[in-house]
């Protein structure tokens, strides 16, 4: 769960969530206030590293690889290279092998993924569109990295190194996403989560594990939706403890409809 | 059959050795999938995470209550927490071994670590150890058997009834202690001809296939 200070990482901790993501700004604020995203202030980092005892991650732009040193150096638990944050390199992103802090990295589709695989990501998650409070885009991005997973699965190895080719795919890396028929690291899902019934329908299209961003700090109730939505993801497949899981929550986060967001404005474009 | 707490954590993974094992073996989290167990695994993950959905869901009073019934438990890492009878600095969750037990112990995932050790009981080989964010067990109970000293701390501890290592043997391709596990709750897994202890064609079905944990 995104959180910006010592009070939320505490709501988030005691409502089960299993990391906090220590930000200065979550994903809807970043969208409206506009101007460069960077960083954020490793001591704000480090006062919620202090207060919880669930591992904290925290975002590095794209290609930065000085935050990540930052970061690194600060002992945090995981890494994010974010495209939520204002790219620092349009071309290249950061060499993840030379660290050994964990990355996590952002995809739209399978050969993004396996990109970001090949640089030493060791877990992968939807972009989806942060900060919308509009679970579309995730749904879109999932769909689309299972949808090319079954097409390798389904294809003769002779036909790999064409769709590895057009698809952007690291060829080793899709060989191994054929014989295990799934991607070879764990699988979040983000960007646009915002209620119980998101969290559990991410997790029945696949996903391993669901990262909320504003969905629950910018929701009027915050402590109900985050448990609620630590309920959703553990019994998703349970219609009926879903359903419990979302009554009486109050508002959610207002959303953004995705068609009204100028072209210049989307966040799950950027990255390459 | 042995169940995994399929709540939040390391599930896949010791489904994956259970199953390598010839072990009858499925996730649990309703309370019905409880009754007819003959072990339990609590696997890693995060034990806030875990403790907070088992009360939720009533799940807690079902797992004291197969328990009693002689269901056997093993804790590894977050398990090894929920299991114990004192924590340091918090209030306890089960309480079902008499052992004191600090969390985070080594600090952050960067302090995360493999390692090696000779455990007679468990294996007459060297076992390979994974240790996560791990938490270290600080004293151990009358009639609680130490398996593992490290350094200052306990490692792995056992009593009848109950199984805990601070470290991740599902995170390894060594089945030893799955087996040792097994053979605790009445099963006959197969044995060391047909299913080595390392098998070093084991291919990980863990997220932890691609994270640099350094040696220790």
């Amino acid at each position: 769960m995104d959180v910006t200070n010592v009070e939320q990482a505490t709501i988030a901790e005691e409502a089960g969530a299993v990391a906090v993501m220590a930000l200065e700004r979550v994903p809807a604020d970043i969208r409206k206030q506009g101007g460069v995203a960077r960083m954020s202030d490793p001591a704000m980092i480090l006062e919620i590293k202090k207060a919880v005892s669930i591992p904290v991650m925290a975002k590095a732009r794209i290609g930065h690889f000085v935050e990540a040193q930052i970061l690194e150096s600060l002992k945090i638990d995981y890494i994010d290279e974010s495209e939520v944050l204002t790219p620092a390199d349009e071309e290249s992103h950061i060499d993840k092998t030379k660290f050994s802090i964990p990355f996590v990295c952002g995809c739209r589709n399978l050969g993004e993924a396996l990109r970001r695989i090949a640089e030493g990501a060791a877990m992968i998650r939807t972009k989806g569109e942060a900060g919308t409070g509009n679970v579309v885009e995730a749904v879109r991005h999932i769909r689309t990295v299972n949808r090319e997973i079954r097409q390798l699965v389904g294809m003769p190895v002779e036909e790999v190194t064409g769709y590895a080719k057009a698809n952007g795919m690291p060829y080793e890396l899709a060989l191994q996403v054929r014989a295990l028929e799934r991607l070879p690291v764990v699988n979040f899902a983000a960007g646009g989560i915002a209620t119980p019934a998101d969290a559990a329908l991410m997790m029945q299209l696949g996903c391993d594990g669901i990262f909320v961003g504003s969905g629950i700090f910018k929701s009027n109730n915050p402590a109900l939706r985050a448990r609620a939505i630590v309920k959703a993801t553990a019994y998703y497949n349970d219609p009926a403890k879903v359903l419990e899981a979302s009554m009486g929550l109050g508002e959610a986060m207002p959303g953004l409809e995705i068609a009204e967001i100028p072209p210049g404005q989307l966040l799950a474009g950027r990255g390459w | 059959m042995i169940g995994v707490l399929n709540l939040q954590g390391g599930v896949v993974e010791h489904l994956d050795h259970l199953e390598r094992l010839g072990i009858p073996c499925i996730p649990v989290k309703d309370p019905a999938d409880f009754c007819r167990l003959s072990g339990l695994i609590i696997p890693g993950g995060e034990s806030t995470c875990m403790s907070r959905l088992m009360r939720i869901f009533g799940i807690e009073e079902v797992i004291l209550r197969e328990f009693k019934r002689g269901m056997k438990i093993w804790g590894t890492c977050a398990g090894t927490i929920l299991l114990a009878k004192s924590i340091v600095g918090e209030p306890t969750y089960l309480g079902l071994i008499d052992i004191e037990i600090e969390r985070n112990s080594f600090g952050s995932q960067l302090d995360s670590f493999v390692s090696e050790a000779c455990i007679p009981q468990v294996a007459p080989h060297l076992l390979p150890l994974t240790f996560i964010r791990a938490p270290k067990i600080t004293r151990a109970g009358e009639g609680v058997n130490v398996l593992l000293r490290m350094e200052d701390y306990i490692a792995a501890a056992e009593s009848p009834d109950v199984l805990v290592t601070v470290f991740h043997p599902e995170l390894t391709g060594c089945v030893a202690f799955h087996r040792y596990f097994a053979k605790k709750c009445g099963f006959d897994p197969l044995d060391q001809k047909s299913i080595p202890a390392i098998d070093p064609a084991w291919n990980s079905k863990s997220w932890t296939r691609q994270t640099r944990i350094t040696r220790s």
